[in-house]
């Protein structure tokens, strides 16, 4: 609470007046000779998502690598709840609460589901010697949880890697979701993931935020970012191209700003012109109507 | 929804029974025990006698020991070529301490279990520390034990073993529990197979049933993954390194307490056994599967196979032959059973 300049420095949107969930100043980070980023800084806040946005390799998995213990940085500070901290490893940053969804999906492809679930975080009955590995407790959680994503997983038993791509995507969503306390970050989740399951995720999003949970949210896709986020940071070959509050940027600006909108919707237009037939009509159209109900 | 439920209902049911039976990893080495006991009993009425069945559960349980652990380092991700070796380091340390500097026999087991549990943490603590290969940390730890063995073994007795244990006092306690026989239909039967049946259980039990057994399969998977999650997997490799170092340890004692005696040389090759029960029995090589049950079968099948070869009136030279085709046909069949299991999920 005694940090009143940086509540004032960090011009968020109105009514937040409280100290940010998190708060990274300067951040940088070098692999080698790389900069694989330079001179970050956002907020996130309680109840809010922050979307970060930008090309192949511009630096998104770093920066989320760093919040969630892989990386830690060569220079600038990261605060929660106003504290600087420095997270040595995962386990560091999920005993604080943050929970990450990786790009790759950071599970084992030869372990069952609800192993996968529970890794590194395994409910245990019993005690002393006895102390075992609660695996009902563990199938049940895993079950309802994948159930609440619209997945009907057929197997508990059955290893991951065996899994559509979709699917497999979902158990690593839901899995953050189960174990975020304070904060969910999630990268590219819904890449591999069908138009039902993306809008799950979305919705999933929406109620972390709504629970008061703070969320980071990484994606290529401007149409899932806007409904969903309250800032935006841009990234560009390691270098902040921005970070916009809502109410500083319009969808349009967004998506200029990521990779061209004029770009990107004269793409739509190709898209559906070209063949009635195939898939990619659908696949216009479904841009199209985005850019028409969200623009 | 219920649609859904019922369409998955009939996609388990077209696989249930046998695939559940096939994705066990000791699945193939079960048959292909069965096949050579059966075998073998054909071949020879002593082989299937008590006595018989004495002689090579010995043989397999020497084996097993210590195949457990080394097949839980693998589905770990790593290897010790140091196993074989660490088993004369223990049984010599004991040996010495006790027959040559007077210490108490009890402190002497102490005092060689902290040295074992010092070279696994080496052994670990290289392998994480370094990011090398466990093969070359380990091979590396083989050749240096293997020069201390014989050159402290020289050192101190002028000979290549340490023998004379069975003088010391309070051994007939020790014989007891670890070189005893346990007679069965009238035959003496070693107290080491219930040990090394104990061991098995305990080694399935925690792989299965305990999260450290989570994180042996996790760190072995994936390693980075399992990181990003949580496991802590240089913890984890470390104590599978020290796991291994106790069994030498408790196999080397047990060698040493049995026979009175032990050579300087004693474990060496043994190593490539352990491996070779544990990919038998089910163990990936890259690590993230197998069982430690199937480790024990894989030790059973390599000691029906030794005497089998004896009570047969084969040429015993020819045995080694016999493994390593064994060997083959395991890799190949679990490879095969593997593609088969994955296949039907589909
Ligand atoms: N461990 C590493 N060692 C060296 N360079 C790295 C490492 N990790 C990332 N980089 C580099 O840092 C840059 C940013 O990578 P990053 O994975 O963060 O991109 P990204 O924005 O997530 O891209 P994408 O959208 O493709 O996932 C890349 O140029 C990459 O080559
Ligand atoms: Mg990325």
């Amino acid at each position: 609470m005694s940090d009143i300049e940086i509540t004032e420095a960090s011009e968020v949107s109105p009514g937040a007046d409280d100290v940010p969930l998190l708060e990274i100043r300067d951040v940088t980070k070098m692999f080698g000779s790389v900069i694989s980023l330079s001179d970050i800084s956002t907020t996130v806040r309680a109840g809010q998502v922050t979307c970060v946005l930008g090309d192949n390799g511009a630096g998104k998995s770093t920066f989320i690598k760093i919040l969630s213990g892989v990386y830690q940085p060569d220079r600038g500070d990261v605060l929660m709840d106003g504290e600087p901290v420095r997270f040595s490893s995962p386990r560091e940053a999920l005993d604080a609460g943050v929970a990450t969804v990786f790009q790759d999906l950071a599970v084992v492809p030869l372990m069952a589901v609800w192993r996968n679930f529970f890794l590194g975080s395994e409910p245990t009955k019993g005690w002393g010697p006895f102390r075992r590995f609660d695996a009902e407790t563990a199938k049940k959680i895993t079950r309802a949880e994948m159930a609440d994503m619209g997945i009907d997983i057929r197997d508990l038993d059955q290893p991951v890697g065996t899994l559509s791509g979709g699917e497999r995507q979902s158990v690593a969503i839901a899995r953050a979701v189960h174990f975020g306390a304070r904060l969910l970050i999630l990268d590219e989740p819904t890449s591999a993931l069908g138009v039902k399951q993306a809008g799950t995720v979305l919705k999933y999003i929406v109620q972390a935020r709504d629970k008061g949970l703070g969320v980071i949210f990484i994606t290529h896709n401007p149409h899932h970012a806007y409904p969903v986020g309250d800032r935006f940071l841009l990234l560009k070959r390691g270098k902040s191209l921005g970070d916009f509050a809502k109410s500083e940027i319009s969808l349009a600006e967004l998506t200029r700003l990521m990779a061209g909108g004029a770009e990107l919707e004269q793409l739509a237009h190709e898209l559906e012109r070209e063949g009635d037939k195939s898939e990619t009509s659908a696949l216009g159209r479904e841009l199209l109507d985005d850019t028409k109900t969200l623009g | 929804m219920t649609a859904t439920a019922a369409r998955a209902d009939e996609r388990i049911a077209d696989v249930g029974v046998l695939r559940r039976l096939l994705v066990k990893p000791e699945f193939g080495a079960l048959i292909g025990a069965v096949v050579i006991f059966v075998f073998f009993s054909i071949q020879s009425d002593v082989f299937r006698s008590p006595a018989g069945v004495a002689n090579w559960l010995d043989g397999a349980s020497t084996v097993g020991l210590m195949a457990v652990p080394v097949a839980m380092l693998m589905i770990g991700g790593h290897f010790d070529l140091s196993a074989g070796v660490q088993i004369g380091t223990a049984g010599l340390a004991t040996g010495i301490m006790t027959t040559y500097w007077g210490l108490n026999v009890y402190a002497s087991l102490v005092a060689s279990l902290l040295l074992m549990l010092a070279i696994g943490f080496v052994n670990g603590y290289l392998v994480t520390r370094t990011g090398l290969p466990s093969f070359i940390i380990t091979l590396g730890m083989f050749l240096g034990l293997q020069g201390i063995n014989l050159g402290v073994t020289k050192q101190v007795t002028n000979t290549v073993q340490v023998s004379n244990l069975d003088l010391v006092p309070g051994y007939h306690l020790l014989k007891n529990i670890l070189g005893s026989t346990v007679s069965v239909a009238g035959k003496p039967f070693q107290i080491a197979i219930l040990w090394w049946v104990l061991f098995t259980a305990l080694g399935s039990w925690a792989l299965l049933k305990t999260r450290f057994g989570n994180w042996i399969f996790a760190t072995g998977g994936d390693p980075n993954a399992s990181k990003n999650v949580g496991v802590p997997t240089n913890r984890t490799t470390i104590a599978l390194f020290m796991l291994t170092s106790a069994m030498a340890w408790f196999v080397g004692n047990t060698q040493i307490v049995r026979f009175g005696t032990i050579q300087a040389q004693v474990g060496i090759g043994q190593e490539l056994i352990f491996i070779v029960a544990a990919v038998i029995g089910g163990c990936l090589l890259t690590g993230g599967y197998g069982s430690a049950i199937g480790a024990s079968v894989g030790a059973l099948i390599f000691g029906m196979t030794q005497q089998g070869i004896v009570y047969a009136n084969w040429n015993s030279d020819w045995f080694k032959l016999f493994v390593g085709a064994m060997l083959l046909l395991a890799v190949l069949a679990n490879q095969f059973v593997r593609r088969f299991a994955e296949q039907s999920r589909r």
